[in-house]
């Protein structure tokens, strides 16, 4: 197996009494497409801030690249992408010269950008905008023209925070269709999300996070698999009455969760518990069955919705 | 885009180490950067900023001077308006330094996330604020040397020692530059940024610009030889009109320590801010 890319190694980061980063450890290996998964305040933009050797760790050891970004700093960033969580284009330049500035902070070669900046374009599906202001740009677009500006550079490593939120559904299909061709082409890929369905698709390998620790760690299947069952099936009483009947269910599936507008009913088989259910007597509004997802494990093992 | 593999000229950056690394000696790609940007969408703004103080030449020097007549100086007799003319040149050197050092500085820090996005690259804060300060005094420098041609056909230049008044603006707008960038660096809101111009708008017109300072009481004269922009109008209005002395060093040295004070504490605050 190649050197990994990334090693983190009980990694902290104390902001005064806060700990945002708890003592987390893990490792990314060259073109694997690695996630952390969790929501808002998990502590995913702060190890993302210190992967990028833009914030310092309080304690533990990182190397990223083979470097350690207390030592070299400049020579990581040189060979990171980084998409920040809110877009930072430059709004007093024109589209593509937003990237040939962009060539220019890294030092490279005028002629290199160009080049660059011209494949870049085609890529991010932008070339008609090439003249166009980033204002004009819509949400999808200026996050494709952030993702091309971060591989201005050739990097080695492509660091994505939240990169589809606040987008709609069509813009971020069309957003994971170019990450995926990255990923296909061998960009290793570190990304942040708190939508499951992103992590299903993008990640090979994800860490849940959870207060600046690491609940749970392997690739989407496998955490499905060990921390939930293979069918969810859903019912709704109405918001007074979920728990009140959620008390009569017991026994039934595997398990049984109480959102406050639904009950979850982890089962191998969910057609087989909704019969059960309606055979008790019980006629809920609605009924779903649907396999299990990331949010599944996620409830599992905070006892919380992602997004809340 | 292809596969990651090899590195093709990437610059090694240079000086300091570590996350907080100071500087990679690119501040150029930063300057570069602002010309596009006041190519592309706010030349009009940098247009119209140099017409000020010709405005106010115009007015209060060819029109109140011709009321007030000569104005008595150490060396001499001077009309009103070569009077006023190095002052108001000191001020143009100001207002470009202090426009783009300030309210431009405060929209990139805080709300176009630039300095964000540019230390996320190989630069760090001092290739940052050495380009943006260097931009600054760019255009306060235009804005000066403009305001010393019209100076000249107007006959205002009293001295070949006027000559020297480039240099000396150049030094103003660094000196303001900087020093206005680091104050900037540490606002966070539009009434903060008020303090700015309720500070420069009484150093503007009571730094011996429009009279000498002798009029005031004593304590109120030492709290205008504190500010910066009184000993730009003395050094300048010194070179303008010919009174050259030793004395006018002190006011470069006033600069000079402004220009460092500047830049170390924008450093300083960059890395806190994005390097933390």
């Amino acid at each position: 197996m190649p050197a990994p890319v990334i090693t983190a190694r009980d990694l902290r980061k104390q902001y005064e009494d806060v700990a945002a980063v708890d003592g987390i450890s893990f490792e990314v290996s060259p073109g694997e497409s690695f996630g952390l998964l969790g929501p808002n305040g998990a502590g995913k933009s702060t190890t993302m801030r210190m992967v990028g050797a833009v914030s310092t760790r309080t304690s533990g050891d990182l190397e990223i690249l083979g470097l350690d970004p207390n030592a070299h700093g400049p020579d990581i960033r040189s060979q990171l992408g980084v998409v920040p969580q809110a877009d930072n284009l430059d709004t007093e330049l024109r589209v593509r010269e937003n990237l040939l500035v962009y060539g220019r902070y890294f030092g490279l070669p005028r002629r290199t950008i160009a080049e660059r900046a011209d494949e870049l374009l085609a890529f991010a599906q932008l070339e008609e905008k090439s003249k166009a202001k980033v204002d004009a740009l819509s949400g999808g677009m200026k996050r494709r023209l952030t993702i091309a500006r971060a591989l201005i550079n050739d990097p080695r490593i492509l660091l994505l925070d939240e990169p589809t939120t606040g987008l709609d559904p069509q813009a971020r299909h069309i957003l994971w269709d170019r990450l995926f061709r990255l990923k296909e082409q061998g960009t290793t890929l570190v990304l942040t999300t708190h939508y499951m369905d992103e992590a299903e698709q993008l990640c090979d390998r994800l860490i849940v996070v959870d207060h600046g620790r690491i609940m749970a760690e392997g690739t989407p299947a496998e955490l499905i698999r060990a921390h939930s069952s293979r069918e969810v099936l859903e019912v709704r009483f109405g918001a007074d009455r979920n728990a009140e009947v959620a008390k009569r269910l017991e026994g039934v599936g595997d398990r049984i969760e109480v959102l406050p507008d639904r009950i979850l009913v982890y089962s191998a088989n969910g057609e087989a518990e909704l019969v059960r259910i309606t055979e008790a007597g019980l006629h809920p509004i609605t009924s779903l069955v649907r396999r299990s997802s990331l949010e599944d494990v996620f409830l599992r093992l905070t006892g919380r919705s992602l997004i809340e | 885009m292809t596969a990651p593999a090899t590195t093709t000229d990437r610059t090694a950056p240079t000086g300091g180490r570590g996350v907080a690394s100071l500087y990679a000696g690119n501040s150029r790609a930063v300057m570069a950067r602002g010309w596009r940007a006041t190519r592309s969408s706010n030349w009009m703004i940098v247009v119209s900023g140099f017409f000020e103080p010709i405005f106010y030449l115009l007015s209060m020097g060819i029109g109140l001077g011709a009321l007030v007549g000569e104005v008595a100086t150490a060396d001499g007799d001077v009309s009103y308006a070569a009077y006023i003319a190095p002052a108001l040149l000191a001020v143009a050197a100001m207002n470009g330094a202090i426009y783009d050092s300030t309210w431009n500085v405060f929209f990139k820090m805080n709300f176009a996330k630039l300095y964000e996005g540019m230390l996320a690259t190989s630069l760090g804060p001092l290739d940052v604020a050495l380009g943006e300060i260097s931009l600054a005094l760019l255009r306060g420098a235009f804005y000066a040397s403009g305001f010393l041609l019209v100076m000249q056909a107007l006959g205002l230049n009293l001295s070949w020692w006027a000559l020297l008044a480039l240099p000396a603006v150049l030094l103003i707008a660094f000196g303001f530059a900087s020093l206005g960038m680091a104050i900037t660096s540490y606002m966070k809101t539009f009434q903060q940024m008020d303090w700015i111009n309720f500070v420069l708008l009484p150093m503007f017109l009571l730094s011996a610009t429009f009279f000498p300072i002798t009029v005031y009481p004593q304590a109120v004269q030492w709290i205008i030889q504190a500010m910066p922009l009184w000993h730009g109008v003395e050094l300048v209005r010194g070179l303008t009109t010919g009174a050259v002395h030793w004395g006018l060093l002190w006011h470069v040295l006033y600069y000079a320590v402004m220009i460092v004070v500047g830049v170390v504490f924008t450093t300083k605050r960059l890395r806190a801010l994005f390097l933390d």
